[in-house]
Parts: structure tokens; sequence; C-alpha cells
């Protein structure tokens, strides 16, 4: 029999039930308004009273209102159909629901259950399986989409019988399987799974070993992310996080991208669901939208439904990793998840931590990110969930807690400066302050030898020598003033300018610097520190300004031109000859 | 009276803006009358029910009489609406008779993401600092930052009067009566009192009562938007006051304040309200002009910074010492929207125009400093500092009206006065085709 409950406390969307059977930490349960069912979920018990936070707006709601106690915790459905799709932060399709508004109590389907998918069996009856190896495929879009054993199913099962290939809705049971108990059990082509708890079925999580391209020069080139790698974009508003995400969005190399957009502008997301459908993806020549799922809670949207955003968005993402897909992750923005988490924590009138955020803070941020990563498949076979999240720190101070607590968990770091993007140096990314641990590992180190070129590494050390130099150059040039400098300060002043101008800097609106493949990153980078390896004599500072003003120009119109092509090569002999 | 009202008559507690008493059968959010005053509900603890009192509780008694009305704060919306001035309840403050309308709760639910449209109708203002720079489009929402010595409520009727739009909301909080009369005049003058519909808090009202002003004003427009496809744009001044009164309240229900004493829900709470700005599928649309004044320029304060995160921009305006004129800050003002109109409804050099003249522009600020510290200025550094003088004014100024192909082409003219090509780093395409040799 379901606990059921009562009404007896309301402070905004923290409703306090009165329980008449056991409950347990994050049950879902729903509260009846007027015969409008809401959804809610458990955060704390208390004696025989249960605090829930409530998915919705609590306008209009009762002590002594009904509450019923689903006995389990908040789940999503997983299936083929999941990409391309639009949800809310509890996996509601929003493209399915009529009006304009939102409406309370308004659960819609996440997957289409009339759709027939061209099934293939992969497993044969008699052969053993445990949770999570590959019964049979469906081609979602281009993708393999491998219909799984259940995460669930504890123990080996023996394959009773399996559905020929053919056209077959999710709900159809497409394998029998035997249970070590000789029990049956029905395999359809979809399953549920709670959203806060991490799906494993794989055999081991080693360390990274290969870069996920962005197209981003200040990524790829600088601070590489590894694949099934962390890291994240702290910046004051107006730095360009979102234009730097989508970006990523747009050109990643990855199979499946889950976008979720949490407490952030809705017009943010529209942007993404009216561009993806026109925009190719560049590794496949696909639509993007095909591989893209859209996660939903925007800043206007109940703030309960704010932290479930970001679960559901990484369940999604393990499920597609268990296929042996790789998956990227873009979570936009971590911070408002935290604000929620301080909402309730506040209403609960728990003690406050730093900021008044909850003291656990630390440990869920460390916990999600944990959750990325790439796996060895109980087949062999690999996949990865690379995690890049956004942080908003509060009056741009990264000494607060969200930023500090990310800082312990990911290990790419994208610092937005302010400054940079005063003087519209974009993306803002800071040259100095920004790292990517991958950097360090010999594995990363041994890949980019291998598939960039060798000493790969090296020369993106060197690279950052030299605006390291050029800022130290600017500093004393500020102090000491133009002519209170030897001459050499301004060659290094300006060597750093150029890495900055020609390197750093990206338009992201320009169709073709945008995307910059890892093979022209190459030729640039070489051709800057070329430049910039030669020893220069000017007469004086004004004539080093010119000339390092000029090249500049050059080489930007190279970045501006099609690479290789007519307009390119005239550029590189203008650069030559600059430098000869 | 409605046959469900509750009439009780003992308060367990009182604060500066909230009673709390014992009652049963109360809905969440639900309005009451606390002696004769506004009041709505805000916690419900077993039988003891928290409400607000909009307009302070100075003199109410313990047994004050408080009856429960059954229902949230409502506005009667209909096209009657058009052309009135109210205050923060609904009710007339221009002597005229109340409106006959439906009844809409406000602060109702928010529009489905997906249904919204990707906004791309421009909204020219006429104001290089807007236009050129930081482009307006129409279901876009953006607060002025602007110091309360600065002239944002001039500059934004000045805005809301030059833009192509059927209604014209504005939603006044903690307004001086100076103020208000000044609007009120300004939409006489340009005969658009037909198009205006105010909702009016001034400083003589109490400060609770504000909460009411945004969801009052986005009820009205959402009627227009929503259900007239109209073009509606929403003017909230000031931001600030309204933060102010929230952390009155959550105050005195000892919530544990944030950063500056604001509630931890604030950027909920100011997300609530300008997530209402939306491009629907029909032509109707609703774009969301506010105010948020700061302290001394700073915009790391709780207020503006959440601000900032929730708006698409912000438009700084301040004193440019130089000219002697109001500016609208380049470095720090951006509208993200802008993308989407510039080079596409307007001429194909706009972009790169704009970034070449605030790379300059800040080339000057650079130049500044150096003098400033007493060091000799290059021959490029003086040239940056003449190009200052000319940008700010011909420019930046709050006082331009001008058409953006005027603005562009003002922008070519003060790079060929000052500068060689190379040195604007502008595409050599753009830069062949409209150079002014």
């Amino acid at each position: 029999m379901k606990t059921t409950g009562i009404v007896t406390g309301i402070v905004s969307n923290l409703v306090t039930v009165l329980v008449d059977g056991p409950v347990a930490e994050n049950e879902i349960c729903f509260i009846d308004l007027g015969g409008v069912k809401m959804m809610a979920e458990v955060i704390k018990v208390n004696g025989k009273y249960a605090s829930v936070q409530v998915f919705e707006s609590t306008r209009g709601l009762r002590g002594g209102d009904k509450v019923e106690f689903e006995g389990r915790m908040l789940q999503v459905t997983l299936g083929p159909g999941l990409l391309s799709s639009v949800y809310d932060g509890l996996q509601n399709d929003l493209t399915t629901m009529e009006s304009v508004f939102l409406k309370r109590g308004e659960y819609t389907d996440p997957l289409d259950h009339e759709k027939l998918w061209d099934f293939t069996p992969i497993a044969q009856p008699g052969d053993k399986v445990i949770a999570a190896d590959w019964l049979g495929e469906v081609k979602e879009g281009w993708l393999p989409h491998k219909i799984m054993v259940p995460f669930t199913f504890q123990g080996a099962y023996t394959v009773k019988s399996i559905v020929p290939a053919g056209q077959y809705n999710i709900d159809t049971v497409v394998a029998v399987l035997t249970g070590a108990d000789g029990e049956d059990v029905n395999v359809t082509m979809t399953q549920k799974w709670p959203v806060k708890v991490a799906i494993k079925g794989y055999k081991e999580k080693p360390r990274p070993n290969r870069i996920m391209e962005t197209g981003v020069r200040v990524i790829d080139t600088l601070n590489p992310i590894a694949e099934g790698g962390t890291g994240f974009i702290p910046g004051p508003f107006g730095c360009g996080k979102t234009v730097l995400q989508h970006a990523i969005a747009k050109q990643g190399d990855a199979d499946v991208i889950v976008m979720a957009a949490c407490g952030e502008r809705a017009n943010e997301v529209v942007e993404i669901f009216t561009e993806f459908p026109e925009l190719i993806d560049p590794h496949t020549g696909r639509h993007l939208m095909e591989r893209t799922t859209i996660i939903c809670n925007t800043s206007n949207m109940p703030v309960a439904a704010r932290e479930a955003s970001v679960y559901t968005a990484m369940t999604l993402c393990e499920y597609y990793r268990a296929m042996g897909l790789k998956c990227l992750l873009l979570a936009d923005s971590t911070s408002r998840w935290a604000q929620a988490l301080r909402e309730m924590s506040n209403r609960m009138e728990e003690l406050p931590g730093a900021d008044a955020f909850p003291v656990d803070l630390s440990a869920i941020i460390s916990n999600f990110y944990a959750r990325a990563g790439m796996v060895v498949l109980n087949n062999g076979q690999t996949g990865a969930v690379t995690f890049i999240g956004t942080v908003s720190p509060a009056g741009g101070n990264l000494k607060e807690p969200v930023t500090e607590s990310t800082k312990k968990a990911a290990r790419c770091f994208y610092a937005l400066e302010q400054n940079r993007a005063d003087q519209k140096r974009y993306p803002a990314v800071s040259p100095l302050d920004s790292y990517s641990k991958y950097l360090e590992y010999p594995e990363i180190e041994a890949y980019l030898d291998e598939t960039v070129e060798p000493g790969w590494v090296g020369k993106v050390k060197t690279a950052k020598n030299i605006i390291r130099r050029g800022k130290e150059a600017s500093e004393q040039i500020n102090i000491l003033g133009d002519d209170g400098v030897p001459m050499s300060y301004h060659v290094n002043f300006w060597k750093s300018e150029l890495v900055d101008f020609v390197i750093l800097q990206q338009d992201a609106f320009d169709a073709i610097d945008a995307l910059c493949p890892i093979e022209r990153q190459r030729y640039m980078l070489d051709l800057v520190l070329g430049i910039c390896d030669k020893e220069y004599e000017f007469e004086d500072f004004e004539k080093c300004r010119t000339f390092f003003k000029d090249l500049i120009n050059v080489l930007r119109q190279m970045n501006y031109s099609e690479f290789q092509g007519e307009a390119f090569q005239g550029y590189q002999d203008t650069v030559n000859q600059m430098i000869a | 009276m409605k046959a469900y009202q509750r009439v009780y008559t003992q308060l367990e507690g009182i604060t500066k803006a909230t009673v709390s008493l014992r009652a049963k059968g109360v809905s969440n959010d639900e309005l009451a009358v606390v002696a004769g005053k506004l009041a709505q509900v805000v916690r419900i603890k077993g039988d003891v029910v928290t409400l607000q009192i909009f307009s302070g509780t100075e003199g109410i008694p313990t047994n004050a009489e408080v009856t429960f009305l059954g229902e949230p704060p409502v506005l009667k919306v209909s096209d009657q609406l058009a052309g009135r001035f109210f205050d923060a309840y609904g009710h007339p403050l221009d002597g005229g008779p109340e409106i006959e309308g439906e009844e809409r709760q406000i602060g109702g639910p928010s529009v489905n993401p997906y249904k919204r449209r990707q906004p791309s109708q421009l909204i020219p203002t006429g104001i290089a600092g807007i236009d050129l720079n930081n482009t307006l489009v129409s279901g876009q929402k953006i607060p002025f930052f602007a110091d309360p010595d600065q002239p944002y409520n001039q500059v934004m009727a000045d805005v809301a009067l030059r833009a192509d739009v059927d209604k014209i909301i504005l939603g006044g909080m903690g307004l001086s009566n100076d103020d208000y009369l000044f609007f009120k005049n300004s939409f006489e003058a340009a005969g658009a009192l037909d198009k205006i519909i105010c909702f009016i808090n001034t400083t003589e009202n109490p400060p609770v009562e504000r909460l009411l002003v945004p969801d009052m004003a986005l009820t009205a427009a959402e009627y227009f938007a929503v259900d007239k496809n109209e073009k509606v744009l929403v003017l909230l001044t000031d931001m600030t006051l309204y933060a102010d009164a929230l952390s009155i309240v959550s105050n005195r229900m000892d919530q544990i304040p944030s950063k500056d004493s604001m509630p931890g829900s604030l950027y909920s709470d100011l997300a609530k309200i300008y997530e209402k700005a939306v491009q629907l599928p029909t032509e109707g649309s609703i774009t969301i002009i506010a105010v948020t004044t700061l302290n001394d320029g700073d915009i790391t304060h709780a207020i503006p910074d959440n601000t900032g995160y929730i708006t698409e921009g912000q438009l700084f305006l301040r004193a440019d010492t130089d000219t002697g004129k109001v500016i609208i800050d380049p470095f720090r003002s951006l509208s993200r929207l802008k993308q989407l109109v510039q080079n596409k409804k307007t001429r194909e050099d706009h972009s790169q125009v704009m970034n070449a003249s605030v790379r300059l522009y800040a080339d000057a600020q650079n130049a500044k400093t150096k003098l400033e510290n007493g060091f000799d200025l290059s021959d490029y550094d003086v040239r940056c500092l003449d190009y200052a003088k000319d940008y700010a004014r011909e420019l930046l100024a709050i006082d331009v009206n001008i058409s953006i192909t005027e603005m562009l082409d003002t922008a070519w003219k003060l790079f060929a006065k000052y500068f060689t090509p190379a040195e604007t780093g502008i595409k050599q395409a753009l830069v062949d085709k409209y150079w002014k040799a």
C-alpha cells in the first residue's frame, strides 16, 4: 500500500507533509491540488513530517491537501527517441505540450510509443548476459542505439529468446531473459533509471587518453580537454560564457550532446533549437539537432526542477555512454543549481555554510563531476562522457563557494576575464589563469605527439611562455614608460600580442574562423611560433609597433580565409615577405 | 462578499511587514484584508499563517479583523487598460472608472520555452550607443545600469517613444513624484497616451506595495501580446527599489540573507519577472527595458550582479569627462541579442565597424592612462585620444538621434580621419567597399 499524507506547512515550494507510513529520502510524491497532481521530492524527514520540494508553483495549495508517495526516486525513461528532444528538467517533452503557457501538473511522455524502429538483434538465444550488455540495436538517426539488458538487473541472465530483425515500437518485448533463479523476464526497448544514481554497468574507468576537439583554439591548442574529461568555465556576466559553450556544442567532436540549460535564459534555449536543426555537424555532415538533446529548466521555471535537470542530463549521457558512444554534457550554469540548493536549505532553516550555501555543496559538486569519464564496457568497447559546466560567480569574484568547490572537482579551468571581454578579446579565456591538467598526462602527451605533431606539448608551453613574458614586459612598460625600457621589452610585448590576436582570439560569428580544426590550429601555431622565434631589430618602438600590428592584421586575415585557399596562400606569402 | 470568506480577529505576531495568526483552510499566495489593508499569504506552518502586509503594519492591532479573499492578486484585463494610470493594486489613479474585463491572476505561469520564437525584430532608438554598439531586439530584456544621478528615466522615455511598438507599459516602483509627472508629460506631449498603460508606486507609497507592480505590468503586457498579438514594450523603473522591498519582507520572515543582505532567492525572483520577455510565434512580443540603479557604479552588488546574469545584456550610463556628455559606456554595455539583427537587418559592415570602433576606444583609454602616469604619448596614442573625443561626441552620447546607416558612415569617417585601414583590423573586403578615402 502506498504511503499517504497531508500538507501541514508551505513556504514557497517547500511543503511539509504529515505522513502515515514509511517514506524514503528522495522519494517522489504527488500533491493533489484540486485534481492537479504536482510532483515533489522528499528532501528531509523529521519524525512523522516529511519536507518535500515541489517541482511546481505551490500557489493555491492548502493545509490538509492530500499527498501520495510513489515508493520510488525521481527517474527517467531511457530508450530510442531521446535525441533531438526538448525536455524540461523532469524529462517531460516540451514539444508535445499544447498551450503557450506551461500548465501545472501537465506531465508528457518523453518517448514516442507509436514510432517503429528498425531492430537488429545482437545477442542470441543461449547467450549469457548481465546488466548493460547489448541485446540488439536500432538506428536512431545515424547512431547505432543499443538495446541493453536493463541496468537494474542483478546477476547473470541467459537469453531465452530474441525477436528477429524487424520493425517494432519501444514497448515491444524484444527479448526474454532467464535469471539464475529460473524466472523469465521480458525486456522491451525502454527502461527506467533513478537520476541521482550513477549508471555503472562497465568494466573499468581508465584515465582519459585522448583529447576532444572543439574547434576553439584557446581550448584545443592551449588547454585541451580530454574525451571523458571534465572542465568548467567561470566568468562574470557578459564575458561570453554562453557563446563559448554554444561554440563547443556546435563543434565538439562527440556522438551525442546533451545540453542542460539550468536556470538560464529561455532565449538561449530558443537559439539552440532554432539554429541547431539548420547547422551541420562538422564531423559527420549531419544536422546538429540529430545528435542533440536539450534539457531545459530556464530561470523562470520551478526552482526545484533545476537540480533535477542536471541529473537528468547526466543520466541520459551515461545511458549513451553504455552504448560505446562519445557523449558531451554541457551544463549552463551549475551556479543556478547550487542556488536552488541554497534556497531549499534556507527554507528548511539548516545552518548555512559559506555565502549561505549548504555545507555539503562541495561534496555534491564533486560527486556530480565524478560521473563523467571514459569507460571500458563489459565487451571491451569504450564510451565517454565529457562534462563542461559553466559557473556564474557572484560579482565575478572567483573566491566564492561554487567556483572553489568546482575547481577541486574539474580538471580543466577556463577562466573568463572581464578585462579581456571589455577589450573585445573573445573568447575572453584568460591565457595565464586557465589550465588543463590533461597536458600533464603522459598518455595525452603521447596522443598529441602522434595525432598533432611530435613535441606538441612543448610548443604549447612555449606559446604560454611568450604570453607570460609579454605580460611582464607590458607591466614594465606601464611603470617605466615606452622610452624607459630596452627595445627587447617592446618586442616581447608585441610577440605576446601576436599570439593573443592570432591564436587566442577567435571570431565565433565568422563562418570560417568560428571552427578551427586541429590541423589548422597546428599550422597557425607553428607559423606564429616560427615568427616569434626570430630576432628583430627596430630603430624605435613606433617601428616595432607598426611592424607587429601590420603582421597581426595579415595573420588575422588568414584566420578569416579558407584554409590553404588562394587568399590564405596570398596572405602567407605576404607574411613571408614581411619577416624575411 | 464571496461565500467562502472567513473572518479572524486574533493576531499572534506582528513585524513591520508581516502579521501571523491561527487560521484554517488558507491557501498559499491567497490575498487577505487585515484591518482594511491588503495582505498576501507567504507562509503556512500548521495552523499558523504568515501574511505580508503590502502597505506596512503601522497601526494594526492584535485584534484586527482579518478576512481571507480566497485567491491570489488579480488584474482585470481588457482593451480598456489602454491610456490609463493605476496604482500597484490595479486601481485607477487618474480618476477614471474601474476597468471591466476578465480577471487574471498576476505572476502566472511561464511560457513553454519550446513555444517561443527567436527574437529577430530590430528596435531602432536613434541612439548610437544603443543601435550601433548594443542593438535592441523585440522580445529582449535589458536594464539600464546607472547611478542615481544619471538621466536614465529620460533616456528610457526617449527609447520608448521612438520604438515602433503597439503598447508601452510603465511599471514605476519608488518613482519620485517628479519623475512620475515627467513620464506622464512626455507621453502626453508625444501624443502617445492612447498606447500607454502605467502602474505606479511612488516614493510616497509603502515600499512593500512595489512587489505587485512588475507582475501587474506584465499581466497587462501578456494580455496585449498573447491575446491581441501586439508588440508590447514594458518599462520597469527602478528594479533596485523592487529588490530592496524583497529584502525587507525576507528579513521580517527571519530568512537567512545571502550576499548584500538580499534574500537567497533573489535570482529566481528577478528571473520570474525578466523572463516574461518573449517573442511569440504570432506577431506578439514583450520587450522589457528596466532600470537598475547602482551605488557608485558598483556592478558587483547582488542586485545588478544577479540582474546581469538574467537579462540579455545591460546598458551602462556614465558621464564622459572629455566631452561633458552622458554616454552609453561601450565597455560595460552589452546586448546579447545584437547578433540576431546586426548585418542581417542592418548593413553587412555593422558588427566589424562596431568591434573596431570599440577596440580603438579601448586603445584611447590605455593612452589616457599613459598620459595620467606622465609618459610621452606616441603618435598613435595621440590619434586615439582625438578619435575618442569625436567618437564619444558623435556616437556614444545619449543625445544622438540618427539612423543606423548614418552611424556606420560616421564611424567610417572617424576611422579614415585618424587611422590606417590596417590599424582598424577590419576585414579587407569591407575596407575596400566602405573606407572613406
